[in-house]
């Protein structure tokens, strides 16, 4: 009778009969882990990318401490690297208080499990407003530039080699405008995007103060700009200066190379879109500890699971804060 | 006696969190001082066709992800064939593909800069 219910292979009791775990970790867990390599790859494809553009711009590249260097209410102040070492160790924390949540789950403590990964959604949305902010700053800019024939940008220094701001010495040149309104046109809505700043202001007042020098965006030596002497200034932003550039968005910014604001937007967007799934997935499990699922489950595994999900966010965090602020 | 032995693993694992969370503290304090004041002997001396303290951020990078990867998420207490089928599989693709697309940038940055008039215009 028994013998017909179930078939022998023969092979029982040999490593490869089945049955075996080589690896000794649960499904879940290794999905997670296949999981993790291929947003590591992915991960890093972007971060190859960033290299790649980087070499073929290597003289002409932003420098970092001249693009982040804001730091809440120290308006104006330099402040390059604090902000974002900031947020780089309040992820930090949120992994420890994270690991303090899965070695709670293991003694099967459920209050420290619930107060552990409250505080770890905590550090994770201090750390997507703190990228808010960081991209606001961004997206806005400082001193605003100008682009010329080639698509390159140009900045504005004073005699000591200071950044100037184009509202801080453009005047407006003698245009006259008028502005088009609803009832004047059959289809018109009403005008989005007009900078009221146009290259002959900028032109204009360039001319009119003779301590101003251009910046070109080639690296002369590390960390250090060329500054064209005041004719050749004179001549670069009038034969070649096109376009005000105020800020940044997808084609253009007023940092440099317009894949830098493009890979800027694209690499931290991605990884703080995982922040975001991250904060999701965590808050469910959240209210699964508190409705007590895992107590009756017997095992804190999926405290687990989404624990290995939020290092590896904190994982990508310290490359790109490495390729994007520090080399 | 079971219990004592619980316990004894229990605040084991809480100190080594502690421990790393230091460590990872001090590495990422060392990175952005460093990243500050960069020391000319660093900025201004090559090893291949890197800068000293790039150098340095990338080491002290792989070093955090080291203590990330093997204390946090738990990588080594697993099997060596799943620390295997994890690490190399990322090492080795990711290697390569840096390689492969930074020299391949670079060729295209000396295009740029030996075969044209002008880098600028």
């Amino acid at each position: 009778m028994e013998a017909t219910t179930v078939a022998k292979t023969g092979t029982e009791g040999k490593i490869w009969g089945g049955g075996e775990q080589p690896l000794k970790a649960s499904y879940g867990k290794l999905m997670m882990w296949f999981f993790i390599s291929s947003d590591a790859l992915t991960f890093s494809g972007f971060l190859a990318a960033y290299g790649f553009t980087r070499f073929k711009y290597i003289n002409e590249w932003p420098i970092a401490d001249e693009v982040f260097n804001h730091f809440p209410f120290l308006h104006g102040v330099d402040a390059p690297m604090y902000y974002v070492a900031l947020m780089t160790f309040i992820l930090i924390l949120s992994s420890v208080t994270m690991v303090l949540a899965v070695d709670a789950g293991h003694q099967m403590n459920k209050n420290k499990v619930t107060t552990y990964m409250a505080l770890t959604i905590l550090g994770g949305i201090i750390f997507l407003s703190a990228q808010a902010w960081e991209w606001k700053n961004f997206i806005q800019g400082e001193y605003g530039a100008v682009q010329t024939k080639s698509g390159r940008i140009i900045q504005f220094v004073d005699a000591d080699g200071e950044r100037v701001a184009l509202d801080d010495f453009a005047s407006a040149a003698p245009v006259t405008r008028t502005k088009h309104i609803e009832n004047k046109g059959v289809w018109f809505r009403g005008e989005d995007g007009y900078n009221p700043l146009s290259i002959e202001d900028v032109k204009t007042g360039f001319a009119a103060n003779p301590n101003l020098r251009v910046r070109t965006m080639e690296i002369v030596s590390p960390g250090e700009k060329e500054i064209l002497n005041r004719e050749n200034s004179l001549t670069k932003l009038n034969t070649s200066g096109v376009n005000v550039v105020e800020g940044a968005n997808m084609k253009e910014n007023e940092y440099g190379a317009p894949l830098f604001g493009d890979f800027f937007f694209f690499i931290t967007g991605f990884h703080g879109f995982h922040v975001l799934s991250g904060v999701i997935i965590l808050i469910i499990v959240f209210f699964n500890v508190l409705v007590g699922t895992y107590e009756k489950r017997g095992s804190y595994e999926m405290v687990e699971k989404v624990g290995l999900y939020w290092h590896f966010v904190d994982l990508v965090w310290v490359f790109v804060f490495t390729f994007f602020y520090l080399v | 006696m079971a219990h004592d032995t619980t316990h004894g693993e229990h605040s084991g694992a809480k100190k080594r969190i502690w421990q790393v969370f230091i460590i990872l503290s001090v590495l990422t304090i060392v990175e952005v001082v460093l990243g500050i004041f960069k020391p000319d002997f660093l900025v201004y001396n090559d090893l291949v066709s890197l800068t000293l303290l790039n150098w340095i951020f990338i080491i002290l990078t792989i070093v955090k992800a080291y203590y990330i990867v093997w204390a946090f998420m738990h990588m080594e207490h697993e099997t060596a064939s799943l620390r295997r089928v994890v690490v190399w599989t990322a090492v080795f693709l990711i290697s390569y593909l840096i390689a492969i697309l930074l020299i391949e940038g670079d060729y295209i940055h000396d295009i740029y800069e030996n075969s044209y008039m002008t880098w600028d215009f």
